[in-house]
């Protein structure tokens, strides 16, 4: 049983040592990795998945449960952790259900065939293009296998550690997928530039320069925001839907004149105040 | 000297594994020498020479690269040795499926990657069962999903091996594998050594240069397809 993983510091791109000197993040919560292009999400993420001990690059080490992980058992700790990024694809030339039977059945899943509606059902429900069980791998579309992909690691790899790097332009509903991760006790590190997946996490590591530079914990005000984004996105995948089926779009449908309004303008304002 | 051979599919990332994991050799103060064989030409060699260090190659020509490599093991060890190297690195064709590069008392590296299909491990054979390690690359491409099953399918292969996942652009795992090379036994010498698994023979008359198709063409070892075995499934 994973309790808690813990990130011990290293260095920067530079040899500075890390202003974060130690990172915890126990089972059930989400850690949002954010920073600059370059400045080390990627990199942080691959310290965790290879267990790092002083010997990478960054010179980090990886706790789980508090204790090193020693190397003989790190073979059987490679199911511990489960990695989705924007990268990756399906190569393999199967159909969907075939290859989730076969999946399964190397993680000595014992009913693989009673999995499969909840696979489906999630899978669509995260990609909105739904697919069918005899669709084959080859001819998914970028977010039908990102979605695909989320499904499998929640429902089949079911790792206690899952490690997002950027699936925001995946077209998949992202906050839902991270909803379904999170369930069940995971540890989840996602790397976004996205706001509303940062605001989801309680708290976020800002990373500079190849180091963890401050860590920021999500404020009730933030919480408030991510409210009103939340909000804001489901106005606009509403539009887009209604668009898509060919109605035109009225005079009330911009800015959502509701009660709420006032209250919304003083929270932006508020907010604006406050990060300056 | 320990004495590596690295074997592996075409264009799995068996230089850009080496180049990672000499770097860290080099590190640790210890000089590395590696010999290349292909079979018409290679650029391995630019790849290696930017490390600093000492690179032979050996061009196969018209022969089978693995054969060729066979039987001139005992002139690369004594280059290598030469060089005063404490590794020799000796990345093979990775062409010929069938022979197996693997010598008992040589630290033997497979190098495949996951987007060679999951069927596949099976049918790679000796060069893939007969050895230590396995480094599977390009995971970084292909889902969480099927990189577990292609571990399993290679670990069904080859139980023995220790199997590390690389990432051959970022240099990911040449840590772990640094260390399986030093962890494995030095080398007193090679002559008398034995091959894990042996080459199949190919003397042919196609073998020696012949270019024409047809039985009276056809001399020394020849094998025909056996029509009755019509396999169906
Ligand atoms: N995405 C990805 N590409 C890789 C990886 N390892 C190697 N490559 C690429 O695969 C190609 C073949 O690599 P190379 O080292 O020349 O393979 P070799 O023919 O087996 O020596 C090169 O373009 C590498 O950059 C990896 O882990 N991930
Ligand atoms: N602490 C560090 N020390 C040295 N190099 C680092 C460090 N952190 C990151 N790097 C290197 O910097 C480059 C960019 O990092 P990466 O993690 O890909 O950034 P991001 O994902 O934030 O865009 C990579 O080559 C990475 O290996
Ligand atoms: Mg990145
Ligand atoms: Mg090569
Ligand atoms: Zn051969
Ligand atoms: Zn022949």
């Amino acid at each position: 049983m994973i309790k808690h993983i813990t990130i011990l510091g290293g260095f920067d791109k530079n040899g500075n040592q890390e202003k974060i000197s130690e990172l915890k993040v126990c089972s059930g919560e989400v850690l949002a990795v954010v920073g600059p292009t370059g400045s080390g999400k990627t990199q942080l993420i691959s310290d965790i998945e290879q267990y790092a001990e002083e010997e990478t690059l960054t010179g980090r080490k990886i706790l789980i449960n508090g204790q090193p992980v020693d190397k003989p058992g790190k073979k059987s700790l490679s199911r511990l952790v489960a990695q989705v990024s924007q990268n990756m694809n399906f190569v393999i030339d199967l159909s969907i259900k075939d290859f989730l039977l076969m999946h399964a059945r190397v993680r000595g899943i014992s009913n693989p065939e009673q999995i499969l509606p909840e696979l489906l059902y999630v899978t669509n429900l995260l990609s909105g293009e739904p697919v069918t069980l005899t669709t084959n791998l080859a001819q998914l579309s970028g977010g039908q296998s990102r979605a695909l992909m989320v499904a499998d690691v929640a429902i089949i790899s079911n790792a206690p550690v899952v490690l997002i790097d950027e699936i925001e332009n995946a077209g998949i509903d992202r906050l839902q997928a991270l909803k379904i991760l999170t369930g069940q006790g995971k540890i989840v590190l996602v790397v976004s530039h996205d706001p509303t997946l940062m605001l989801m996490s309680k708290q976020r590591v800002v990373m500079k320069n190849g180091g963890m530079d401050k860590i920021c914990q999500t404020t009730e005000l933030e919480k408030r925001v991510l409210k009103d984004l939340i909000g804001l996105e489901e106005q606009v995948a509403s539009l887009r839907e209604r668009l898509r089926q060919g109605e035109n779009l009225g005079a009330e449908d911009g800015i959502k004149a509701d009660v709420e309004e006032k209250e919304r303008r003083i929270l932006w304002q508020e907010y604006r105040y406050t990060s300056l | 000297m320990r004495f590596v051979v690295v074997a592996g599919t075409p264009s799995s990332g068996k230089t850009s594994v080496m180049v990672h994991t000499i770097r860290h050799l080099l590190k640790n103060n210890l000089q590395v020498a590696v010999c290349k064989i292909d079979c018409l030409q290679t650029s391995d060699d630019e790849r290696y020479l930017s490390l600093g260090i000492p690179v032979a190659v050996g061009l196969s020509d018209y022969i089978c690269p693995d054969h060729f490599y066979v039987s001139n093991l005992e002139e690369i060890e004594a280059w290598a040795r030469e060089q005063k190297a404490d590794v020799l690195i000796l990345e093979t064709a990775g062409l010929c499926h069938r022979c197996a590069p693997a010598v008992f008392d040589c630290l033997s590296i497979c190098v495949i990657d996951n987007l060679i299909g999951v069927d596949t491990p099976q049918k790679i054979g000796p060069m893939l069962s007969s050895s230590d390690i396995v480094v599977i690359t390009k995971g970084d491409i292909v889902s969480q999903a099927e990189r577990e099953v292609f571990r399993y399918k290679v670990e069904m292969v080859n139980p023995e091996a220790s199997i590390l996942d690389f990432n051959g652009l970022t240099g990911q795992g040449a840590l772990a594998l640094k260390n399986e090379i030093l962890a494995s036994e030095p080398l007193a010498g090679i002559t008398g050594k034995v091959l894990r698994s042996p080459m199949p023979a190919a003397i042919c008359s196609y073998c020696a240069g012949e270019t024409i198709i047809g039985q009276s063409y056809q001399m020394g070892f020849i094998k025909k397809v056996d029509f009755g075995r019509v396999k169906s499934d």
